[in-house]
């Protein structure tokens, strides 16, 4: 008990703790610390004296080496701590500012394909107005608003119809060539219209070139329009544009069909052509409705 | 009292180095006082003792030389320390092991000395081993000497002064 009280008395604790403070100050104890002391105090004050080959005090050179490496340290301590710091504010704002970026990039992206496709119509239009403007015949513009859901049948419908003029059997046509004709019933305000490539569709064509004559009908081949009733005789080379002869009565002469790609003697009288087309059905979007009546409706037509 | 002791013989030393360096310039013989004061210091004393005796004759030798101020209170500072570290694991109280201990210190401090005189100073490394080892050998007699006088001389004295005084008594 009396040992016990005898430990915990302050004044004891107090020369503890003072004898511990001597023996740690006493430099008879600490022969390793006290002989590193000296040596660098003696290296320090050797340092002073001597120059080095530049002319620089090797304490100096020393002491300026030692510092730069510490404020390296330092600099790269409060840098890397800046950094962190700066990145670590910088991706708070990160996630809400990514996916207002991304939204925008979604918004641009819409617009841009907005302005593509704006950039195309105009281009398709200007075209359509060029073709309008050369043509001799007077026409009406168009658009393409369906196809036609059975893929045997090539036919698309415009938003034109009976109010705006178009009758059946009316040549419909694109900057590319010939696309085809008006087929009855005419709507009010839309058409239908049978593509040139249908296999039930013909047209009156001849060589631009040699102006030998035949006829242009649809085919399920590819390319999908074939030229028949030419001669054996006659001068069709690949490469050849096919224009409407216009002794159809429905096409106007001169549009181009399309392009001759493969011409064989067939093995009775007539060639066999195969014709590739002026205008890609596979973007049809405006058209041109020839607003001739076919010769056919005109002699029907009691006025 | 021991910090007394050590201030005196180092200045004693450096003042007779000092004083018989000029009679003994050029000669072949030559003695290192403040070295040999330092080995018997650090072996009577210990290592801390030794250091600051070192410490302490280097600088001043140094400042008096008008050399580097520090080669030889670094040189003489290790060999302070090593004496005063051996001193403490080995039993060097006979005289065999400290004329051994004076001369390997003496060469260690030669050797020391004249390299970092080279390396720091410039000058090329110039040491005379056998100037080095006749400073070795009269730095360990002046040193085993100095011990036994310290050690032996209170004890002659008192002897004497006993025998003297039986002669006395025998006398009258």
């Amino acid at each position: 008990m009396g040992g016990a009280g005898c430990a915990n008395n302050p004044d004891t604790r107090l020369a503890r703790r003072t004898s511990r403070v001597e023996l740690m100050l006493d430099i008879r104890k600490r022969t390793g610390y006290l002989f590193l002391a000296v040596m660098v105090a003696q290296v320090l004050l050797v340092s002073a004296q001597v120059q080095t080959k530049s002319g620089v005090k090797v304490l100096q050179a020393v002491t300026f080496e030692l510092f730069s490496r510490v404020q390296f340290a330092t600099a790269s301590v409060v840098n890397g701590g800046r950094n962190a710091w700066g990145n670590y504010v910088a991706l708070r704002g990160m996630r809400a500012e990514n996916e207002g970026l991304k939204r925008r990039v979604a918004d641009l992206e819409v617009k841009l394909q907005q302005e593509h496709a704006l950039a195309v119509h105009s281009q398709q239009l200007q075209a359509l107005l060029e073709l309008k403007s050369q043509a001799t015949v007077p026409t009406l513009a168009a658009v393409v608003i369906a196809g036609n859901p059975d893929p045997v049948m090539r036919t698309v419908t415009i938003d034109r119809g009976s109010a705006d003029g178009v009758l059946a059997d009316m040549a419909v046509i694109a900057p590319g060539g010939i696309v085809g004709r008006v087929i009855g019933p005419v709507a009010r305000h839309a058409a239908r219209v049978q593509l040139i490539i249908d296999r039930n569709a013909a047209a009156g064509a001849l060589s631009e070139r040699t102006r030998a004559g035949g006829m242009v009908v649809g085919a399920e081949a590819n390319p999908p329009l074939r030229m028949e009733l030419v001669s054996n005789l006659a001068d069709v080379k690949a490469g050849d544009s096919i224009v409407a002869s216009g002794i159809d009565g429905i096409y106007p002469k001169g549009y181009l069909i399309g392009r001759v790609e493969i011409t064989d003697r067939g093995s009775g009288l007539y060639r066999t052509i195969t014709v590739r087309p002026g205008v890609d059905f596979s973007s049809l979007e405006e058209v041109l409705v020839v607003m001739v009546p076919s010769t056919g409706a005109r002699a029907e037509d009691p006025k | 009292m021991k910090t007394a002791i050590v201030v005196l013989a180092i200045a004693v030393s450096l003042v007779l180095q000092t004083t018989l360096s000029g009679p003994m310039a050029g000669g072949p013989i030559a003695v290192n006082l403040v070295l040999v004061a330092l080995v018997y210091l650090a072996l009577t004393y210990g290592a801390v003792t030794g250091i600051l005796a070192g410490a302490l004759g280097g600088l001043t030798q140094d400042a008096l030389s008008f050399g580097i101020v520090g080669i030889g209170g670094m040189t003489k500072t290790i060999i302070g320390f090593a004496v005063g570290v051996l001193g403490a694991q080995f039993n060097l109280t006979s005289t065999v092991p400290r004329l051994v201990m004076f001369v390997a210190a003496t060469f260690v401090h030669e050797v020391m000395f004249e390299g970092l005189h080279a390396m720091i100073g410039g000058r090329p490394f110039g040491l005379q081993w056998s100037a080095t080892l006749i400073q070795a050998l009269v730095n360990s007699l002046v040193g085993v000497t100095a011990f036994m006088l310290v050690e032996r001389g209170p004890e002659a004295m008192q002897r004497r002064r006993m025998h003297r005084g039986s002669f006395s008594r025998k006398r009258f």
